[in-house]
């Protein structure tokens, strides 16, 4: 397990360098040249120039690109994003907080998420071909061809215009998480539910179930105790992917509801051309999804005692 | 000998897309206390089907549509669900065909035998544990404390039958329903087996149903045999009666398709033509098509009347030749 554990450990560190990469690579591809961009039409030709020339050298632009990527490695390594292009403040700082907030939703909506999600693919596989299975498979349909921000824009007017149960902006408390995260929470239910009810679809038909049963247990028993653990397996793979990609600022929600997330962030750092900023979120989600990948796939080899570990 | 378990008529029906498939279709069954029942048929005439049928295991679409399962004085087509479950593993207790897949994959082994004990015993998880460890050792798995802690997949085919036998026999049931247990295994392991099946339903006086293929383990292992075809009890009958002098045509048939004995794979298939398909299963004698008795005495009220099971010499025959001079007339 170790081993396996320590390999696994190692194939991400090429992954993490490729994506290190790829952003540095980002400053280069940018069609604007960022300082340009900053200084055009501000001041004089020559004092932009000089201007320019001072904030080459103070970005390290002036060195070869080697020298530029070790420099920026290190920075990362010490925990310095740089800092913002509009506002001049450290991007650790803001990101910081930022990616808390998105860690609240994620973890609020994975919640929602897996309790609907589980419960309703347990329900429909258990009941497979009657009318709960037809009713919570239909539901689930509308979930996944829904547009996340519509279904947020209907809860946000009956729960917050109609009913003014909720607030229509996050205002920072608990209650500006709610409609957020039962938006997330429900959009993501729609998938969970039916990989659960497939992979239980799935176990349920094995003989061991059928001898399980001939001992007796209670049918509770059966299905949560027995048949629930092997169907995790598959249903594991897929959070994976889903709690990856959320970690990574779950955009459109965010804006809708005011969140003050990393997806917030990173659609408002586009539009003001602030590529400082874009670059270091798209460094910190892409991370973030290698690593809850890594997590998940040492979390798999535990769970399964089949895979053959070293 | 008291009779423990009484089927009778049991039918199973299966309402599939092409059609009702009649798998059992009127099984009659007896089970003594203690003995071992022999239950013998070609593959696919409902074997497995009548002994999930018994503990009402069967899957949809399988249902069973009509008849009397009497044990314990109850009729477990009539108890409700909840009694069967206290009834299964405890009272009457089953062991699969094949024992690698009969095991939850992702629980230890131990833990699998202990559940039997805190459910139907309410022991505590540690004596369920020390319980199930005496028992991986009853049943000869070596190194009981270690492999308790094993998963299904670190089992050889032999030593997962074993831990499904000691799961099987773990409360002392009154009836094991044993469905191929050796089918799945090394021709080397099966008299292994078989032994240790029969050595522990003897110590605890457990009655045992044997489904089989094989007539070389029928007739070391059984004290009575039912014969079934498609979906009937054919013929009934103390082992050495039935060995030396079979009555019904397809016992007689199967009995001849046996290799001599000492040769390998003693398996059913040597009669000429095959089992009906569901669609096209004859009203009167299901055998008739396929009888030689039939053809050559050129009865013709095989193909026109089911026959019923009629009493001969220790037991009785679903064949029209065994029926008494008034029935034919
Ligand atoms: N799910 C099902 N749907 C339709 N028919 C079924 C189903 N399961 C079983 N049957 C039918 O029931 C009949 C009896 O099956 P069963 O498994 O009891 O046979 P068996 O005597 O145990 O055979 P084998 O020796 O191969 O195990 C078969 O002919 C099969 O076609
Ligand atoms: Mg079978």
């Amino acid at each position: 397990m170790t081993a396996y554990i320590i390999r696994r450990i190692a194939m991400t560190v090429p992954v993490l360098f490729g994506i290190l990469f790829v952003t540095f690579l980002m400053k280069a591809l940018i069609p604007t040249d960022a300082v340009l961009a900053l200084y055009s039409g501000q001041v004089s030709e020559e004092k932009a120039a000089e201007a320019i020339a001072q904030i080459r050298a103070k970005y390290d632009l002036d060195k070869p690109w080697y020298q530029q990527f070790a420099i920026y490695v290190g920075d990362v390594a010490r925990g310095d994003l740089g800092e913002s292009i509009r506002t001049r403040q450290p991007i650790v700082d803001e990101i910081g907080y930022r990616y808390w907030n998105t860690l609240v939703l994620t973890f609020a909506s994975l919640v929602v998420a897996l309790v609907v999600g589980l419960s309703t693919g347990i329900a429909s596989a258990y009941w497979k071909g009657t009318w709960i299975d037809e009713v919570a498979m239909g539901i689930g349909l509308l979930g996944i061809s829904m547009p996340a921000f519509f279904f947020g824009l209907i809860l946000i007017f009956f729960f917050a215009v109609q009913l003014r149960w909720l607030p229509v902006m996050n205002a920072g408390d608990w209650k500006g998480l709610i409609l957020p995260a039962v938006t997330l929470g429900l959009i993501e239910a729609a998938p969970l539910s039916r990989i659960t009810r497939a992979s239980m679809v799935e176990v349920l038909s094995q003989d061991y179930v059928k001898a399980i049963r001939a001992k007796g247990l209670p049918e509770r028993h059966v299905i949560f105790r027995h048949a629930l653990p092997n169907a995790l397996l598959s249903i594991l793979t897929i959070l994976g992917l889903q709690i990856g990609g959320l970690l990574g600022g779950a955009f459109i929600i965010e804006v809708v509801f005011g969140w003050h997330g990393i997806g917030e962030l990173a659609v408002k750092a586009i539009g003001w051309r602030d590529f400082t900023i874009t670059q270091a979120i798209i460094l910190v989600s892409a991370t973030t999804y290698v690593l809850v990948n890594l997590v998940v796939d040492i979390l798999y080899a535990w769970a399964d005692p089949r895979i053959k570990l070293g | 000998m008291s009779e423990l378990l009484q089927v009778e008529g049991l039918k199973t029906h299966f309402q599939t897309e092409s059609g009702l498939v009649r798998a059992v279709d009127g099984v009659d069954l007896s089970v003594n206390e203690g003995e071992v029942l022999g239950l013998v048929g070609e593959s696919g005439s409902g074997k497995t089907i009548t002994a999930l049928s018994l503990i009402r295991l069967v899957s949809p679409p399988g249902k069973i549509v009509a008849g009397r399962v009497m044990f314990g004085g109850q009729d477990l087509l009539q108890a409700s669900e909840r009694e069967m479950v206290q009834l299964r593993g405890d009272r009457i207790s089953m062991v699969f065909q094949q024992p690698k897949a009969s095991l939850n994959p992702v629980r230890r082994v131990g833990a699998q035998i202990a559940e039997l004990f805190i459910h139907h015993r309410g022991a505590s998880r540690r004596a369920a544990m020390n319980q199930a460890v005496e028992l991986l050792a009853r049943v000869g798995i070596p190194a009981p404390e270690r492999k308790a802690l094993a998963y299904p997949h670190e089992l050889s085919g032999g030593q997962a039958q074993r831990v499904m036998i000691a799961m099987a026999l773990a409360l002392k049931p009154r009836l094991l329903i044993a469905d191929e247990p050796t089918t799945a295994l090394d021709v080397t392991i099966q008299a292994q087996i078989l032994d240790l099946l029969r050595e522990l339903c003897r110590d605890t006086g457990t009655a045992m149903i044997l489904v089989t293929h094989d007539l070389g383990v029928i007739a070391q292992t059984a004290d009575r045999v039912s014969v079934m075809y498609a979906g009937q009890i054919v013929e009934e009958r103390p082992v050495a009666r039935l060995f030396d002098d079979p009555r019904h045509p397809y016992t007689r048939a199967l009995l001849a398709s046996m290799p001599v004995q000492g040769r390998v794979a003693p398996r059913l298939g040597a009669i000429p033509g095959s089992v009906p398909p569901p669609g096209r299963m004859p009203a009167a004698c299901r055998f008739a098509p396929r009888c030689a008795v039939r053809a050559e005495r050129n009865m013709t009220i095989c193909t026109h009347e089911m026959p019923a099971l009629y009493p001969v010499e220790g037991g009785v025959s679903r064949c029209w030749c065994d029926a008494p001079a008034e029935a034919t007339t």
